[in-house]
């Protein structure tokens, strides 16, 4: 009994303090206390699993309603889930800190915090799900919240930004559910491990590879991957910036995890055909983002494009179909969980400093705060790989894996998109930290609750950075997991 | 039967697809919520429609014989429900971007794309 209210803890105490939440609206700063409390009691929660889910003592599943297992909806604590149920936490954690400098009372009134709740729960649920259809329960949830978040100041780039992110998300839900029904309809089961268990056995067939490719491709759509990805920079950038920084930690993962999931844990070697075009998928947006990055003046847009590209790396290591391709994936989605909202939060600072998201109208950080400067150099370093930030592991045992599969034109790609990328951190750090500041207007403070969020999210990095082992063995922990869901 | 009602699945998705590739927002809302009926008809159809009996197992049997898949059918009621939330938030946002603009063409909603910006420094 309580391993399944410990199951459920991730998802039940995020949903549950959003419904409180929605009875706050004109109690701002009663509203924002109860959102803190609830993501600290569901960060516990998200701790207590992950470390039983890696000693062994987890609690394997809870099936709700005492179906037997196989047939009812269940949620189980198998890594990668319970290892991302852990950034989800983490980044929730810093966006709660950051959040009290960066979303004022009236964006509290709209209902800020319970959409933010709702949305942490409904990633936390897709993460935690064995079941295809409720996966994709989750994902609408979290379409909901996301759009929601979106629009709260309803301005007119931020209607704009809606509209886009509601077209695609709902295309690819769309497809999702399209290639969900037609492997219910192949194979008469949704369960994710029964799946894998028989889909490998079964002679190809129409249906299910209609249903892999839409499922891909719907995926696909949902994490960003090059040619789908046009819509993510625009509607992110319309966000308050937390939640920009949220969505780039969170959605583009979830769709990632997802993908992930269904493609290499529960097809396995049925969607081996599908591997080399996700290969090609992860190498264009791998080049064509980095690219797209080094154009950008507006630094939402610029951070935008990367949070796309670094989707490729991880898409690369699971087409390559091994074991240590996955376990690379793994690596690289924590890491870059952490490091995309933290470079989401300092460009925010950096905007509350210079008053304008522009890069021409930036500059002189260094003088003016050094603090920020030695907290915000975290991220941009490990973003570009610099050793020993997690940024240089992820890259490194993405391209190992990827030349020991003998994929090594995938591995070159991924270090050609890694100089793009370290040239447009370069002149993002040139443009935001060195260079002198525009006269026009004096610099101001960056409030001590942006850099206490940013100080959580970069000592992870650090702390990932300096001592990746125990962390790359869980991903390989993960990886033998996604490998053998059918067992 | 089951080829018909495919087809007009198909037929119905082809269509829903053709109107989310227009610049008028109600299409793309039209044609967004005609997408979710065109693949829970498809649900519909692979859950087996073959029988209209009940699905109920009889005293005695361990399995449910001759009769059409009821998860299939939880399954679109579930969708539904989804789609038309979904739907609904799609319409509040289509009508403030009319208020916004007064205009139904998707170009007339920019998105933040390389402005100038002299934004108000905090909107808090």
């Amino acid at each position: 009994m309580t391993d399944s209210l410990l199951l459920i803890a991730p998802v039940g105490l995020p949903l549950l303090g959003a419904a409180v939440a929605v009875l706050l609206p004109h109690r701002p700063r009663v509203s924002e206390g109860w959102t803190g409390l609830v993501v600290a009691l569901t960060a516990l929660a998200s701790i207590v699993l992950f470390v039983r889910s890696i000693d062994g003592t987890g609690p394997a599943i809870a099936v709700f309603g005492d179906w037997p297992r196989g047939i009812g909806v269940g949620f189980a604590a198998r890594l990668p889930g319970t290892l991302l149920i852990l950034v989800v936490a983490l980044v929730a954690t810093a966006a709660a800190i950051y959040a009290r400098a960066d979303i004022g009372d009236r964006r509290r009134r709209a209902g800020h915090d319970a959409l933010m709740l709702a949305l942490v729960g409904a990633v936390n649920g897709a993460l935690l799900t064995t079941d295809l259809f409720n996966l994709y329960v989750w994902f609408e949830l979290a379409l909901v919240a996301a759009l929601g978040l979106v629009t709260i100041d309803r301005r007119r780039e931020q209607i704009g930004g809606a509209m886009r992110y509601a077209a695609f998300g709902m295309i690819a839900a769309t497809a999702i559910l399209a290639g969900i029904g037609l492997v219910y309809g192949a194979t008469g089961t949704l369960d994710m491990a029964t799946l894998a268990a028989i889909l490998p056995a079964r002679p190809p067939s129409v249906a299910l590879a209609v249903a892999g490719a839409l499922i891909l491709g719907g995926f696909a759509l949902k994490s960003g991957l090059a040619p789908l990805h046009v819509w993510l920079p625009a509607s992110y950038a319309a966000a308050p910036l937390t939640v920009a920084a949220v969505f780039a930690a969170l959605m583009t993962k979830m769709g990632f995890y997802a993908l992930m999931l269904v493609i290499a844990g529960v097809f396995g070697a049925a969607a081996a055909q599908l591997l080399p075009v996700l290969a090609l998928l992860a190498a264009a947006t791998m080049l064509l983002c980095a690219l797209a990055a080094l154009a950008q003046t507006d630094m939402r847009r610029l951070i935008g494009y990367h949070v796309v590209a670094q989707v490729g790396y991880m898409a690369a290591g699971v087409s390559l179909g091994t074991a240590e391709g996955l376990a690379a994936a793994t690596f690289y989605m924590m890491h870059s969980m952490i490091v995309q909202a933290n470079l989401f939060l300092g460009i925010g600072a950096i905007r509350r400093a210079s008053g304008s998201w522009d890069l021409k109208r930036a500059g002189g950080m260094i003088r003016s705060d050094r603090l920020f400067v030695a907290l915000f150099a975290v991220p941009m370093l490990s973003l570009a790989g610099i050793p020993p930030l997690s940024g240089f592991w992820a890259k490194l045992f993405v391209l190992r894996a990827g030349i020991a599969a003998g994929m090594g034109w995938l591995s070159l790609v991924a270090l050609v998109a890694a100089l793009l990328t370290i040239i447009s951190v370069a002149s993002l750090w040139v443009e935001t930290c060195w260079k002198s500041r525009p006269a026009d207007r004096p610099p101001r403070d960056v409030p001590p609750a942006m850099l206490a969020g940013m100080a959580v999210l970069s000592a992870a990095t650090l702390a990932i950075g300096l001592y990746p082992e125990p962390w790359w063995r869980v991903a390989e922990l993960a990886a033998a997991t996604l490998k053998g869901m059918g067992a | 039967m089951t080829l018909i009602q495919a087809l007009a699945a198909a037929a119905i998705v082809a269509c829903a697809l053709h109107m989310v590739l227009s610049r008028n927002l109600i299409r793309i809302l039209l044609g967004l919520a005609l997408l979710s009926t065109g693949i829970n008809l498809m649900l519909f159809v692979a859950g087996g429609i073959a029988s209209r009996q009940p699905p109920l197992i009889r005293e005695g049997a361990t399995v449910l014989e001759a009769s059409a898949d009821p998860l299939a059918q939880a399954l679109i009621l579930t969708a539904i429900v989804i789609g038309f939330a979904l739907t609904v938030i799609l319409a509040a946002i289509v009508l403030r971007g009319w208020r916004a603009t007064r205009s139904l063409d998707a170009r007339a909603l920019g998105a933040v794309d390389q402005p100038a910006d002299p934004d108000p420094v905090e909107p808090a």
